[in-house]
């Protein structure tokens, strides 16, 4: 089945089953193996993309699903080269360990930032719950998105 | 951006992998695919204990896709791995002792076919009765899970004592005793088992896999397989997480048997999260028997225990987990008389192995209670009960053993009574809500480094002058997250100064880097650090020696080694590492260097039976405080604050030593809280994380890390590892607050609503979640 979407900013079309998982398209068809994958039955959110802007479980997700929308994956937050503002506050508060939940923590946390600019610390661990992170305890995820709200105040974000 | 700088010693510098990682581009194991791949897979055996009749594999065989299906006929060598006691088979040939045992092993064109072809297999088992505990295996009548093991499901009794035990305690004022129990935890690292490999045109085996311990791996797949070493080249990436459970072979010998079968391809296995919590390794339950006795005035007089530790199947590292915990049963306190015996057993529940805390972990809950229950009793501050008794350099530990090393446990017990949140604590506690309590908890914990005697904790470091003048250094050791290459970067840049963009990491891999032993033991950054100090001090003065000649100095003490450069100081004249990296040989620009961990010199005369990992010469300390609100009616604790205190040398990184910290607690506080694989009767019951639960971001409070430098002469510029201490503080401290909030005493966890209304004495209070 043909699919077409956008993908990090690009047009994107493919040619697949339509049963496939997202996450196996992103990472084996594709080659964006920064969408992770910790557990298969969206319980741990490393596989965790943006469609249209809102979080969604790639693994969880069929790529007929796919078919007119936004997608933007970890490999999409940087322009140019150019760190997204969280990613630079995540590299410079240590808010990463082993790395693997980053890629999730991130989008999770840039789809927090633009429905709220400002959010309390409640609010983040609120809107970061559906992402496990064994290694960090959350604390400087945590305040790597209170950094970065500072720094994104008002401006547009992805 | 961040501008250039160089790395240095004591800063809080962005960790090297950090860019790669927000940015999606590092390649972790699980990120290799390539051309024309294939997929392999398990057939487990899903019964704990039993005889193995037939496997019938045909049905999987003739399926369109299929490459290749393979028993325990199928294994070359002696199908046998194990770090220690080689006893694990790579796929179970006669017999099956857990139901998570290979036995069969499936080569497909893809994940589906894989996962058809793996539901195609029958294995016919005679069911033998099951070893599905403590008191099981220590039944001399029930079946041994190893008929071949002298001692039957008694993997190893040992005994360390220090004084007259038995004598002391008819001397002491006040004598306790409590049995504590903890159940099995799981590592939970996010990225699960998974490599890939293939079999060279020239024979040879390479595989890309989350692991440990890289060149362990080595010979483990050489041993099973009979495969020599030489022909087997391992890689090991940044891991996704590893904490212990990727210490000892996971997919490493099932994906070199497949690679031997289907040579030429490209073969990968990844474990799903099922897999992982079923066949993955664990933390060892444990049941441990605490009897306690001291003066009227709190000074510690005599210890006796009793500790069980469950090792499952097969031994893994089992005696030096359980060894690690005796050596640690005493706390980090002086007690002159102790009596510490412990039983490793082997039963027919998941493999146990190491873990984070290893061993420590559930003796720290043991005996951080026991000091509460003393506190208690004797009415005495429990802060002031630890402080009294907190081990200093010169006492003997409960081991029996002199500490001659940084000792800070007293420091970090002294930073907490200086801290707001524990002078401020009863304002606190009597601020609490309606149907609330609310209390607060100590613990005092420490935490050896390095293997122990018996076995060389090694490291060889090599670092390099490119050709292109760049420093490359060479580590074999994983960095699973810990930050341990960001360390390396640093010493690399103290000692040779030149910017971080002029330094590069090549992570281990056999056959570029040199053996450096396991990422484990909190010893990496302590042992490589060590030798990677050793080996850029050679490479420094070996370029300053060959600047020295081009520049016509006399002396040597006027040239310094700047970024990109040397530079005579007294005429300023100036050649670049480049020119130098020109007049060298290939072999001149590399400089290695060896660092063996030192020991105890004087070895106890106890704890014989322990081969390896028994005594260790380094200690990490901390101070635990905990303040928790517990809700009277359900039952449900929330940690409010956590204050931490912790020693471990000098620091290297201030950032990496907190994400140290704070990691390693909300670990302990998963353990406190919900961490628990349910088992029946050798199974598994909650293997996915919708019901076997880790903290989330609304469950870790505001975790306050105040590190207590000391020095730590034998380190690398003063450090000890501090990666495993933290987790041993957060159950003990969290339950010595609930007791203190409740009036209750835990002494087994998780620490469940259920099971906090069943210590109030409210049995019949309905069910209130937390555990299922």
């Amino acid at each position: 089945m043909k699919i077409s979407f956008t993908l990090n900013g690009k047009k994107t079309e493919i040619d697949v089953a339509p049963d496939r998982r997202v996450v196996d398209v992103l990472r084996e068809d594709l080659g964006l193996t920064g969408t992770k994958e910790g557990c298969g039955a969206g319980e741990c959110g490393a596989c965790t993309i943006l469609t249209d802007g809102e979080t969604r479980l790639s693994c969880l997700m069929l790529a007929a699903q796919l078919e007119g929308l936004n997608i933007i994956t970890v490999e999409g937050l940087a322009v140019d080269g150019r760190l997204h503002p969280l990613q630079q506050a995540f590299v410079e508060r240590g808010a990463v360990q082993c790395g693997f939940c980053t890629p999730g923590m991130l989008l999770a946390g840039v789809a927090l930032l633009k429905k709220n600019p400002d959010p309390s610390h409640e609010e983040i661990r609120e809107g970061l719950s559906g992402n496990l992170c064994r290694c960090t305890g959350y604390q400087k995820i945590i305040d790597a998105v209170q950094a970065a709200a500072g720094n994104l105040y008002g401006k547009e974000t992805p | 951006m961040l501008k250039p700088y160089i790395p240095g010693i004591g800063n809080t510098i962005p960790r090297a992998d950090a860019q790669a990682k927000v940015t999606g581009a590092e390649k972790y194991a699980a990120d290799y695919y390539g051309d024309d791949l294939l997929w392999a897979g398990v057939k487990r055996a899903g019964i704990p204990h039993g005889l193995i009749r037939e496997v019938r594999t045909e049905k999987a065989k003739k399926l369109p896709g299929v490459i290749s299906v393979l028993t325990g006929k199928d294994v070359p060598g002696t199908n046998r791995q194990g770090i220690v006691h080689k006893d694990q088979p790579v796929l179970a040939d006669s017999k099956v002792r857990h139901s998570g045992d290979a036995v069969a092993l499936v080569v497909a064109k893809d994940k589906e076919t894989l996962r058809k072809a793996v539901s195609l297999i029958e294995i016919d088992i005679e069911p033998l009765p099951g070893i599905f505990g403590i008191d099981d295996a220590l039944n001399p009548d029930l079946p041994a899970v190893h008929e071949e093991h002298a001692t039957g499901n008694i993997l190893l009794k040992a005994t360390v004592a220090s004084g007259d035990a038995t004598a002391a305690f008819s001397e002491c004022d006040v004598v306790l005793e409590e049995t504590f129990t903890v159940p099995v935890q799981a590592h939970a690292f996010l990225e699960t088992e998974n490599g890939i490999a293939w079999q060279e045109p020239d024979e040879n085996i390479v595989m890309i896999v989350s692991t440990q311990a890289p060149f362990r791996d080595r010979f483990e797949i050489s041993h099973a397989l009979g495969i020599p070493m030489n022909r087997i080249r391992i890689i090991g990436p940044y891991l996704g997480g590893g904490f212990g459970g990727k210490d000892g072979a996971t997919v490493q010998c099932l994906l070199a048997l497949a690679a031997m079968h289907v040579p030429g391809r490209r073969i990968k296995m990844w474990w799903s999260r099922e897999e992982n919590i079923i066949a993955g390794y664990k933390r060892h339950a444990a049941r441990m028997h605490y009897r306690l006795g001291a003066a009227a005035d709190g000074t510690l007089k005599a210890l006796q225990c009793r500790l069980y530790y469950d090792t499952g199947a097969y031994a893994h590292l089992g005696a030096e987990v359980m060894a690690l915990g005796m050596e640690h049963a005493g706390g980090p306190y002086r007690i002159p008389h102790t009596l510490i015996e412990g039983w490793c057993l082997y039963t027919n529940n998941p493999i146990a192995g190491a873990m984070r805390g290893f061993g420590v972990v559930q003796v720290s809950f043991a005996f951080e209670r026991m000091m509460n229950m003393l506190a208690d009793r004797l009415q005495i501050d429990p802060l002031e009960l630890r402080i009294k008794n907190a081990l200093r350099r010169g006492d003997k530990n409960c081991a029996g053993v002199v500490i001659t090393q940084s000792t800070g446990i007293a420091a970090c017990l002294k930073e907490i009574e200086q801290h707001p949140l524990w002078r401020e604590r009863s304002v606190w506690k009597s601020a609490a809500g309606p149907f609330k309590k609310r209390g607060v908890g100590l613990a005092a914990v420490f935490n050896a480094m390095g293997y122990g005697r018996g076995l060389p904790d090694s490291a060889i470091a090599k670092v390099e002058l490119t050709e292109d003048s760049r420093i490359r250094v060479y580590n074999g050791v994983s960095d699973m997250g810990q930050g341990n290459a960001t360390a390396f970067f640093q010493i690399a840049g103290q000692i040779l100064c030149q910017e971080n963009t002029a330094i590069e990491l090549i992570g281990p891999d056999t056959a570029r880097t040199l053996p450096s032993g396991s990422a484990s033991a909190s010893r990496t950054t302590y042992t490589y650090g060590n030798a990677l100090i050793k080996a850029c001090e050679q490479l420094r003065q070996k370029l300053i020696g060959m600047a020295s000649l081009m520049l016509l100095a006399d002396t040597t003490q006027d040239l310094e080694l700047l970024p990109g450069r040397v530079c005579h100081l007294t005429s300023g004249k100036e050649v670049s590492l480049k020119q130098l990296a020109s007049m060298m040989s290939e072999q001149d620009r590399i400089c290695t260097s060896q660092f063996i961990m030192p020991v105890v010199r004087g070895v106890p005369d106890t704890g014989k039976e322990f081969s390896i990992g028994f005594p260790h010469l380094l200690f990490s300390h901390a101070a635990h405080l905990a303040y928790v609100e517990v809700d009277e009616l359900t039952g449900t604790i929330e940690v409010k604050q956590y204050l931490a205190a912790t020693e471990a040398g000098r620091i290297i990184n201030p950032q990496s030593f907190e994400q140290q910290v704070q990691g390693a607690i909300a670990q302990g506080i998963g353990y406190a809280l919900s961490e628990q694989v349910i088992l029946k009767e050798g199974n598994i019951l909650n293997p996915n994380f919708a019901t076997y639960i880790i903290p989330t971001a609304c469950d870790i409070p505001e975790i306050t890390s105040q590190p207590v430098e000391d020095y730590e002469p034998s380190g690398p510029y003063g450090m000890k590892g501090v990666g495993e201490v933290g987790t041993n503080g957060p159950l003990p401290a969290i339950a010595n607050a609930v007791s203190d909030a409740c009036g209750i005493n835990p002494a087994q966890s998780p620490l469940t609503a259920a099971y906090v209304l069943e210590c109030s004495g409210q049995k019949d209070a309905p069910f209130t979640g937390g555990n299922i």
